[in-house]
């Protein structure tokens, strides 16, 4: 990485790229903005509003603050909750890959595919394996006499969507723990063997330490995507029964394109977008530390 | 006995990966009549309607037609402008790299909800509402990042000394990079076009917030079946089927490089 030379000529290749993130990104966010400090009393006639959206919105005493700071909550909770499920049975299921053969591929294709579908899919999947009348799921647990309804029971809700998030994600981290784990040499695995190490110890001592890597970029991606997730659970659950579901995207999703309520949309635009950027720069800046560790 | 073990880990694994496709597939297969009467584990009275139906009227087929081409500009738009991006971020070190490349990575990151309002704002503005390229176009705010992104690790596996070896054979930069360069790097290319495609496949809420007649993608037409025509689950079924397919098609391209692909090329 320090070897690189330094080269100012190379902010031309980037150019291209600039102006386009300039229109896709800069411009929106600069609405965004705008939205926020200004009110309307309809017919397109905007005033200056100050911060007034932002502090009702950070206050939870007020009706948008305790909503916002609900659905944050939720959605802190879901993350986590997938991330504990996800990552350890996502690396359990990369060490099971076959390492040889036609079987590799196949695998591999297979265990991607849920990745591939379009995500209203994956909601019309799950909403119609849920139901009790003509999904097999929900039918299977009801006649085994558990109570469950996903869009009446809020535990019966939770319990679908992590389900489904762990049905449709955990492939990606299988995918970069195979990765990670194909990177490693025959020579440890040998090594650990003339040793006599136990099957845990060499997962413990030689593939975890070289999965680490892989592993925060699952860590990163299995948390952002989580963290905005829309539309899976708008298609199955709508965000209940009652806001048992509703996480932020879909409350500002409810907010900004339901209620056109632009002013206190925006302003959760901004606090949202505010939060996962310092989680990103949280987990990029553990990245280049430890990409710069293994350089040296 | 381990590696049984193993193998019986993993196919108990894919079983249940299938059980929920397997039920819309034996689904897609029935009538309404048959569904809402009850479960069966395979359709008794097998029916092909549910499929003619999409095939024949205009409203379902062009879904798809819509949905493939904002997808495939949205592929192209974001690999070549990728490319010289991360070229520059592998090759060189200069001022401000580390600051842009952590602000593309939070365009990636960003949460799309928090786009779309603004984004209806900015294509009605600019009169491309409701066509392909409105969706192409703001595709690309977590596609070209994830490309620039994807590219550099790829690039970076290149050793240097091939560009300065090919400078000093007299190769000009432009030639260089189209003859020399682009074809060593085909299998990075061929990850990060694989992976637009299936961001941009996948995404429905920007698709479906900036479009209405014209351009409607294949998920907001499934959508509207709910509300309008009742419950089809059949049809509803089928079309699930049917946008799994293209997915299918292009992850068994890219099946040997999709492991170090999702890594980002960086292992």
């Amino acid at each position: 990485m320090l070897d690189k030379p330094w080269n100012n000529r190379a902010w031309f290749f980037v150019i291209p790229v600039l102006v386009f993130v300039l229109f896709s990104s800069i411009i929106p966010m600069m609405t965004v903005v705008n939205y926020s400090v200004q009110d309307t009393m309809g017919q397109n006639n905007f005033f200056w509003n100050g911060a007034a959206w932002f502090q009702n919105l950070l206050d939870p005493t007020t009706d948008i603050g305790g909503r916002f700071a609900a659905a944050l909550v939720r959605n802190l909770i879901f993350s986590l909750v997938v991330l504990c499920i996800e990552l350890p049975l996502g690396i359990a299921v990369a060490i099971c890959i076959p390492r040889h053969g036609w079987r590799v591929g196949a695998a591999l294709v297979l265990i991607a595919l849920p990745l591939l579908i379009p995500w209203t899919v994956v909601g019309t999947i799950w909403q119609i394996f849920a139901r009790q009348d003509i999904g097999l799921l929900g039918a299977a647990l009801n006649s085994v006499g558990i109570h469950y309804n996903d869009t009446q029971d809020p535990t019966s809700a939770w319990a679908t969507i992590v389900v489904m998030d762990v049905w449709h994600w955990t492939g990606m981290v299988a995918l970069l723990a195979y990765a990670g784990l194909k990177a490693i040499p025959d020579a440890f695995y040998q090594a650990a063997r003339i040793d006599g190490a136990s099957r845990w110890s060499v997962f413990r001592n030689i593939e975890l330490p070289k999965l680490q890597k892989v592993l925060v970029i699952a860590v990163l991606l299995r948390f952002m995507e989580s963290f905005m997730i829309y539309t899976e659970p708008s298609v199955v659950t709508g965000g209940g029964p009652g806001e048992a579901t509703s996480f932020l995207s879909l409350d500002l999703v409810k907010i900004a394109l339901g209620q056109v309520d632009l002013g206190n949309a925006a302003a959760m635009s901004l606090v949202y977008n505010l939060i996962t950027l310092s989680l990103c720069w949280i987990f990029f800046t553990v990245m280049t530390q430890l990409e710069q560790r293994k350089g040296s | 006995m381990r590696i049984q073990g193993r193998g019986i880990a993993i196919t108990i694994y894919l079983l249940a990966l299938f059980l929920p496709i397997y039920w819309l597939l034996n689904m897609s297969f029935k009538t309404n009549g048959e569904i809402m009467s009850g479960l069966n584990f395979w359709p008794h009275h097998v029916t092909l309607r549910n499929y003619a139906h999409i095939f024949t009227d205009p409203a379902w087929y062009l879904g798809f037609v819509h949905s493939l081409t904002y997808v495939a500009l949205n592929t192209v738009i974001s690999v070549s402008l990728a490319l010289p991006a991360a070229y520059a971020f592998s090759r060189y070190r200069f001022i401000g790299d580390k600051h842009l490349f952590f602000w593309l990575l939070s365009n990636l990151m960003a949460p799309t909800a928090v786009y779309a309002m603004p984004f209806f704002n900015l294509y009605y503005s600019i009169g491309l509402f409701d066509t392909v390229w409105a969706v192409a176009l703001a595709h690309c705010l977590f596609n070209v990042p994830l490309a620039v992104w994807i590219l550099e690790g790829f690039i970076s596996g290149v050793p240097r000394e091939i560009d300065e070896t090919a400078a000093l054979d007299g190769y000009s930069f432009p030639r260089f990079f189209i003859k020399i360069f682009l074809p060593l790097i085909a299998n990075g290319i061929g990850v990060a076009a694989f992976f637009c495609f299936m961001f941009s496949w996948v995404e429905q809420l920007l698709a479906t917030t900036l479009t209405t007649v014209h351009a409607k993608p294949i998920v907001a037409v499934m959508t509207r079946v709910y509300s309008a025509e009742g419950m089809d689950w059949g049809l509803l079924a089928a079309a699930g089927v049917l946008t799994m397919v293209p997915g299918a098609i292009v992850i068994w391209f890219v099946r040997n490089h999709i492991a170090k692909g999702f890594a980002l090329g960086r292992v």
